[in-house]
């Protein structure tokens, strides 16, 4: 759906998106690699289950809330991405264990 | 001038489910909502449709609160079908959790208080230890030592309750007048004139159900509304799994996923602003009752008014001078709207309250000079 623009910063930065590793220009967000790797949603909302992609991209609608590096919902356009991070896609709501630790 | 059967000034959750009641019985009325610079306690609450804690040494405030979540069903019912809008209302019962003996005493002592002055009406509640209630609320922290248990609770979402209501209103003919304050009112017995910014309106019958802006308007028609605010504070987290089967008195869980925390009670004046130590206050409660609340992002935090009577007992009266105009207050909107919507605005449309809401009136509040 989007590709780079070839006179942009180089893609250097590997992260892991699904579980398919995808470079990303440094100071790029975790929501602008999903976005690179093709995906057409994000999230699938915790009530009716449809499909979000990122959409303000500048920390306000909550839109691209996904999993990364382990800690659901996060707000994956405030997250710059890093060498090496586990981005994976929010789906519906986040799991809890209320079980006594 | 255009003329209503009855105008309610205040478009908040009180002004709404009166008014909404007041066109359900035929009325064609007009319903004043003065817009964001207005406290807007309807927007900033906790969402409890609670019963058990209400009424301590006022039977009639018991019965009344009780009715109210009695109504709710059915009122609820009606506005899904009448707009489409769910208002998320679930009666599960609900707990309050005590966090030492002390707390665990006192709330025991006031349960049973409230059974005894309950009367033939009945107050059906059970004292639960740790272990019960462990069996009902997964995760439950080791430090909740026990809580109050009722049938009568539950929780709604207030926003789409007001929602609801607004629009159900409009589809029953009545006419919602937005972004308008009373610049001016004259009152006689059964002819009230409200000047608004596009000219004049009147109508036989008018309701003061602005809030805190009641303690203003009621002089101007021969009532008495002295409420002040009193601010809460709430903290949601991000929506989860659903994991509480039912509300306590300060924290729920929507139906969303969303989880709420609350709930201050300060005397802060007219500020709506947060502070950090109230907020940490209420997290620190919410993880020692439910240790794995800990794990979860807060994502919004505000801070509201509640509109307070001096005893904090909601206000209901008709002026004696000036009959036709009627006062409703309270701070529990949500909660009462079933009633407010069922029972009272039947009651304004026939030209009198009952007897049984005399107990209501701000007269409570005129000491008797001395002989």
């Amino acid at each position: 759906m989007f590709r780079l623009r070839p006179e942009g910063t180089p893609a250097t930065i590997a992260v892991i998106v699904e579980g398919r590793t995808i470079h990303v220009a440094a100071g790029a967000s975790a929501a602008a690699a999903v976005l690179a790797a093709g995906f057409r949603s994000i999230r699938e909302t915790p009530v009716e289950g449809s499909e979000r992609a990122p959409y303000c991209m500048m920390g306000v609608c909550f839109d691209c809330l996904a999993e990364i590096d382990g800690v659901p919902n996060r707000q994956s356009c405030m997250v710059e991405a890093r060498p090496g991070m586990q981005i994976r896609r929010q789906i519906r709501a986040r799991k809890v264990d209320p079980s006594p630790q | 001038m255009k003329r209503f059967d009855a105008i309610v000034i205040g478009g908040g959750l009180v002004g709404s489910a009166i008014a909404y009641g007041l066109a359900r019985e035929g009325l064609r009325t007009a319903l004043l909502d003065e817009g964001d610079v207005a406290y807007r306690a309807s927007r900033g609450n906790f969402g409890l449709v609670w019963v058990q804690s209400k009424g301590d040494g006022v039977p009639h405030y018991q019965r009344w609160t009780r009715r109210s979540a009695d109504e709710w069903p059915a009122l609820a019912a009606e506005l899904l079908a009448r707009t489409g809008i769910s208002a998320g209302h679930e009666r599960p019962g609900g707990v309050h959790l005590c966090l030492s003996e002390a707390e665990l005493e006192a709330r025991h002592a006031m349960m049973e208080r409230m059974r005894t002055q309950s009367g033939n009406f009945g107050f059906e509640y059970r004292m639960l230890d740790h272990r019960e209630l462990a069996d009902m609320l997964r995760g439950l922290g080791p430090s909740v030592i026990g809580a109050s248990y009722t049938p009568y609770d539950g929780h709604a979402n207030p926003l789409n309750l007001l929602h609801a209501l607004h629009k159900g209103f409009v589809e029953r003919g009545g006419s919602y007048i937005p972004n308008t304050s009373v610049a001016d009112a004259k009152a006689a017995p059964g002819d009230f004139r409200i000047a608004i910014a596009d000219g004049e309106i009147g109508a036989p019958k008018v309701v003061l159900a602005a809030g805190l802006g009641n303690a203003s308007l009621a002089p101007l028609f021969g009532l008495n509304s002295p409420v002040r605010p009193q601010r809460g504070q709430i903290l949601v987290t991000e929506r989860a799994q659903r994991v509480l089967p039912m509300p306590t008195t300060t924290i729920r869980q929507t139906v969303e996923g969303g989880i709420m925390l609350g709930d201050s009670q300060e005397d802060v004046g007219f500020d709506t602003s947060q502070k950090p130590s109230v907020m940490q206050t209420i997290a620190h409660r919410a993880v020692l009752s439910f240790p794995w609340l800990r794990d979860l992002q807060i994502v919004r935090a505000w801070a509201a008014l509640r509109v307070m009577p001096p005893d904090g007992l909601p206000i209901y009266d008709q002026s004696e001078h000036f009959p036709g105009a009627f006062a409703a207050n309270c701070h529990s909107g949500v909660t009462l709207a079933g009633a407010h919507a069922n029972v009272f605005a039947p009651m304004v449309a026939a030209g009198a309250l009952d007897a049984s809401l005399a107990l209501f009136s701000a007269k409570r509040f005129d000491v008797p000079a001395a002989a």
